[in-house]
């Protein structure tokens, strides 16, 4: 495949010194993309890797004609992406983030509508269609409608709409964002597929940077410039000697250790995998980890290197990026003695109907103080509804529920000012200023006066918030929103942490700094309860529930979950492993059932 | 040509299955404009009726009894009498009359001539509630108009031999009962019209960005022209629908006439109907936001239809600037075109003129959305 590669006839898309700004009123423009310069070959797939406004939507929309280049030029099969964006059109496949399903139209209509847009002539379509269902397996739900569908279903049929016309090039944008592992994997098969049998082209966004590895080529793009492209196997092979996974052993828990190599000199990046520490570091000499690790017993393996590390490792980190774990604990925080007696959260045979619909069925679980708790499961599995219930937000249609040891069907009031809850979406004022809105959250929960004044210090001092404090929430840069959000749930010290999704939409280099906080704060002694469709952050979790349309799927620790995918085929399976048993119901119910008891 | 039409039938067939299954439209289309016809048919009436009014009459003379019977016979008003004036004045304070008429006492001595100094003039005092002027005028002109008529038929009965020569024969043409309701149901036709077109178009297609399929629409072949159609057509049909329903409604429920054709008023109505969609598209390339489309609707398209078109304030009152901008107002002109139509006919030297200035002003709309329908996401 190399060597057909440098033949500019298999080019299908390419771009050179490609700039793009975005005009902001009142400040100089936002530069969106610059002077990019790539080309994405025939037959093969060709991801764009980068985190959270790195450009990566914006040069797709370029290509699909959405946007014009404020400087350079993007090709498609020979055409200019501004001048000939019809003809473009009918013969290139875009698939937008939102899939531009129309939700009252069923899954049939919908494809017809796509056909008949692009003008597929009447007697190919039946041919066309038995395919695209074949493949996307929803040849049984073509009467359904889009909104009635799955994120997974909804997410194949956004591509099957987009492949209606046989494209020679398909344009996918960040197409498995919040979709279930196991739809993310038979999107992966679909588009294998169609690059083997009928040799298109393929450009794909995408956050998620397994997926990278799945790609033939790869480009990584921040902050608007192209960093580095290649193979995967090119970048991985940097990475040779850098990666070690590090055993918790009697001394040192794996949380413990998690925290100590995060901050240490030398390790770029740090994550918990398969319930040890993936520690990546600047140069192939492990022993800098002897040196954190004296006297800790904990066994180091270097191992095989994947592309996520290669990214982390290759990414300039801002100056004030994770600096956690502050030495202070609150006043009433319990150290880990404490914790294995009360539980916190409790619930029994909880459940909640919409109308005929049961959103959460039988669902009992508790966690203990100074627990991080898991809710997983994919979209509309019933997390959110859960959610919701245990902060009191919606009343539970039968079961009880505890929450600091009030019932909260009796004393809502009293439970809530024991828990701070981070909404999905952001909830803070976007006109006020960030010092603005921590005293309202804090006066709101009735903190005044020296207290007040005390608690947003440390808020300004725990999340790095200092110097944005006359800025608007809405002018905060992704990630300090998210941190600010943090702050305000976290200003009345409550017991309790509802975080509903609170890594979704939110960069790799975010995601780890927020878990490594939410672990200080557990250190502390304060209780987590965290959703996430992750599932690799399942791992951060002491225990989880895995949730499937309504269901308790499974309960137990993160290495009890890993192990019931376990197989001599797969001895040291991933949580995604886990997941696809659990959904595919290779594992029997029974034998899970009690796992966290 | 064959590919033009498979693409505007596959548009057309969404948008009406849209329309079918997403009551939203439906509602706005077919159950608003009976909503607003029953709440302003009903709750804005500018006819006065059973006005409470003091009578202030010391004497109880056959004079004054017919007089006063007069006004009490006339559902203008409903008649209180009182002994003297102090009690009228506490009445009017409270607001529980809004006139007063004084009869001083030697009214029908006056009159018949009982008085010293022979027949002579007996004036009546009317003290009026001015905090809404308009209501003040209003009674004014009843109670002018009753003692008139009371006079008038004194006369006839012989009874004042030195009356005026020339007596007034009043006849009021196309709405022969005055009945402010005939003026008003037309008039709010045409403002429902104005709604229902400009925010069926600019709220469809927010929706659309809102939910992210306007971007997949426009990286298909569509070209501007299938976009223009596919969002004009049906809902022309489902604001026509409106429309019709509004008219059945003012004529068999409000028992307002019409007059002229039913050929005519489809014609002309779809010009007003085009530009209020034209107006609502035009408005969609530059708003992406539901709610905000339905806040600008409001504020561009309704309330300059409400204030300037006439119904409610009469433009010819108004200040000159005022009277210019109201002519690129379209409802002015189809509200003048609404009221022919239901009260005089198919008065064609009416109806054209003000047909042509509609079909300028939907073709302009519709240019201009067609110009600013991007199929791009440059703003």
């Amino acid at each position: 495949m190399t060597e057909v590669k440098n033949d500019t006839s298999q080019v299908v898309l390419s771009a050179s010194a490609v700039c793009k700004e975005f005009p902001v009123q009142g400040k100089p423009a936002v530069k969106a993309l610059d002077q990019v310069t790539l080309a994405a070959h025939k037959g093969a797939v060709t991801g764009l890797v980068g985190a959270d406004g790195a450009g990566k939507t914006t040069l797709i929309r370029i290509a699909a004609g959405l946007l014009i280049p404020t400087a350079g030029k993007v090709t498609l099969l020979g055409l200019d992406s501004v001048e000939d964006s019809l003809e473009i059109q009918s013969r290139v496949g875009y698939m937008p983030q939102k899939f531009g399903l129309y939700q009252d139209l069923s899954v049939m209509e919908n494809m017809n509508l796509y056909a008949d847009l692009q003008g597929v002539a009447m007697g190919e379509r039946k041919e066309r269609y038995g395919r695209l269902l074949e493949m996307t397996d929803l040849a049984r739900y073509t009467k359904r409608r889009a909104g009635a569908l799955s994120g997974g279903m909804k997410q194949k049929l956004g591509l099957a709409c987009a492949l209606i016309k046989s494209p020679e090039l398909l344009l996918l944008d960040e197409p498995t964002v919040g979709v279930d592992p196991v739809s993310r994997r038979e999107l992966w098969k679909i588009v294998y597929e169609l690059v083997e049998k009928d040799g298109i082209g393929v450009f794909v966004s995408t956050a998620y940077l397994d997926e990278a590895e799945r790609c033939d080529h790869v480009l990584v793009l921040h902050q608007g410039k192209l960093m580095a492209e290649g193979a995967p196997e090119k970048f991985t092979a940097t990475m040779k000697g850098r990666v070690c996974l590090v055993t918790p052993s009697q001394k040192i828990s794996g949380r413990g250790l998690y925290t100590r190599l995060a901050g240490s000199r030398g390790v770029v990046d740090t994550t918990i995998r398969s319930g040890r520490v993936r520690a990546v570091l600047g140069a192939a000499d492990p022993s800098v980890l002897h040196a954190v690790l004296g006297g800790l017993d904990a066994e180091v393996e270097v191992v095989e290197p994947h592309f996520e590390d290669a990214f982390m490792a290759m990414i300039p980190r801002g100056h004030d990026h994770v600096e956690v774990v502050s030495e202070v604990a609150p006043d009433n925080a319990p150290t880990h003695a404490a914790k294995s007696s009360d539980a916190l959260v409790h619930t029994h045979d909880l459940g909640k109907m919409f109308g005929d619909f049961a959103a959460v069925k039988n669902l009992s679980f508790s966690v203990k103080r100074g627990e991080i708790f898991g809710l997983l499961g994919p979209n509309g599995a019933g997390k959110s509804t859960t959610f919701r219930m245990l902060c009191g937000l919606l009343p539970a249609s039968s079961g009880e529920i505890q929450v600091a040891g009030h019932d909260l069907l009796k004393s809502r009031a009293q439970a809530r000012a024991r828990l701070g809850y981070m909404a999905q979406q952001f909830s803070l004022y976007g006109q006020l200023s960030v010092a603005e809105n921590l005293s309202f959250f804090g006066k709101v929960y009735g903190l005044y006066g020296k207290k007040l004044k005390e608690r947003i210090g440390w808020a300004y001092n725990e999340f790095s918030l200092g110097d944005w404090r006359d800025t608007s929430a809405f002018g905060l840069p992704g990630g300090y929103k998210q941190r600010l959000a943090m702050a305000a749930a976290l200003l009345h010290e409550p017991d309790i942490l509802f975080l509903d999704e609170p890594t979704s939409g939110v960069d790799p280099f975010a995601r780890r700094e927020f878990w490594l906080r939410i672990n200080g704060f557990a250190e502390q002694g304060v209780t987590v309860v965290v959703t996430t469709h992750f599932m690799e952050e399942a791992e951060y979790c002491d225990r989880m529930l895995i949730m499937s349309q309504g269901e308790t799927l499974a309960m137990g620790t993160p290495a009890e979950i890993r192990d019931l995918a376990k197989s001599p085929q797969n001895p040291r399976p991933t949580m995604d492993d886990a997941f696809i048993c659990l959904a595919e119901g290779r594992v029997p119910v029974s034998q899970h059932g009690n796992g966290g008891e | 040509m064959r590919l033009f039409l498979m693409r505007l039938r596959g548009f057309l067939k969404k948008e009406t299955l849209q329309i079918i299954r997403d009551p939203s439209s439906i509602a706005l289309a077919l159950v608003m404009p009976l909503a607003l016809l029953f709440i302003f048919g009903y709750g804005v009436n500018l006819d006065a009726e059973y006005i409470p009014v003091a009578v202030v009459s010391s004497s109880s003379g056959t004079i004054e009894r017919d007089l006063v019977s007069r006004f009490d016979l006339s559902s203008n008003f409903d008649v209180i009498r009182v002994a003297d004036m102090r009690e009228a004045e506490e009445l009017m304070q409270k607001r529980q009359v809004d006139a007063i008429i004084q009869l001083q006492p030697d009214f029908s001595a006056r009159l018949s001539g009982g008085s010293p100094n022979g027949r002579m003039q007996a004036p009546v005092q009317l003290i009026l509630n001015g905090i809404d002027a308009n209501r003040a005028r209003l009674i004014e002109g009843y109670l002018r108009s009753i003692v008139r008529k009371w006079v008038e038929s004194r006369q006839v009965q012989g009874e004042a031999a030195a009356g005026p020569l020339i007596a007034i024969s009043q006849r009021i043409w196309f709405n022969e009962g005055a009945e402010s309701r005939n003026f008003m149901v037309p008039g709010l036709i045409t403002l429902i019209m104005t709604l229902i077109g400009i925010l069926l178009t600019a709220l469809v297609v927010a929706r659309e960005w809102e939910r992210g399929t306007m971007e997949a629409m426009l990286v298909t072949p569509l070209r501007r022209i299938d976009i223009l159609l596919g969002k004009i057509l049906p809902y022309y049909v489902l604001g026509m629908l409106g429309m019709g329903m509004s008219v059945m409604v003012a004529i068999l429920v409000f028992d307002v006439p019409f007059r002229g054709s039913v050929t005519a008023l489809l014609v002309l109505s779809s010009l007003f109907m085009l530009a209020s969609l034209g107006f609502g598209l035009l408005l969609s390339a530059a708003i992406r936001i539901q709610f905000v489309a339905a806040q600008v609707s409001i504020v561009a398209g309704f309330l300059p239809a409400f204030f300037l078109s006439g119904l409610i304030f009469d433009i010819e009152s108004t200040p000159l600037p005022i009277q210019i901008v109201s002519h690129i107002v379209p409802a002015r002109y189809f509200i003048t075109i609404s009221h022919t139509l239901f009260m005089a006919g198919d008065i064609w030297e009416v109806l054209l003129p003000n047909g042509l200035v509609l079909a300028g002003m939907s073709l302009f709309f519709l240019t201009m959305a067609y110009k600013k329908i991007s199929k791009r996401l440059e703003k």
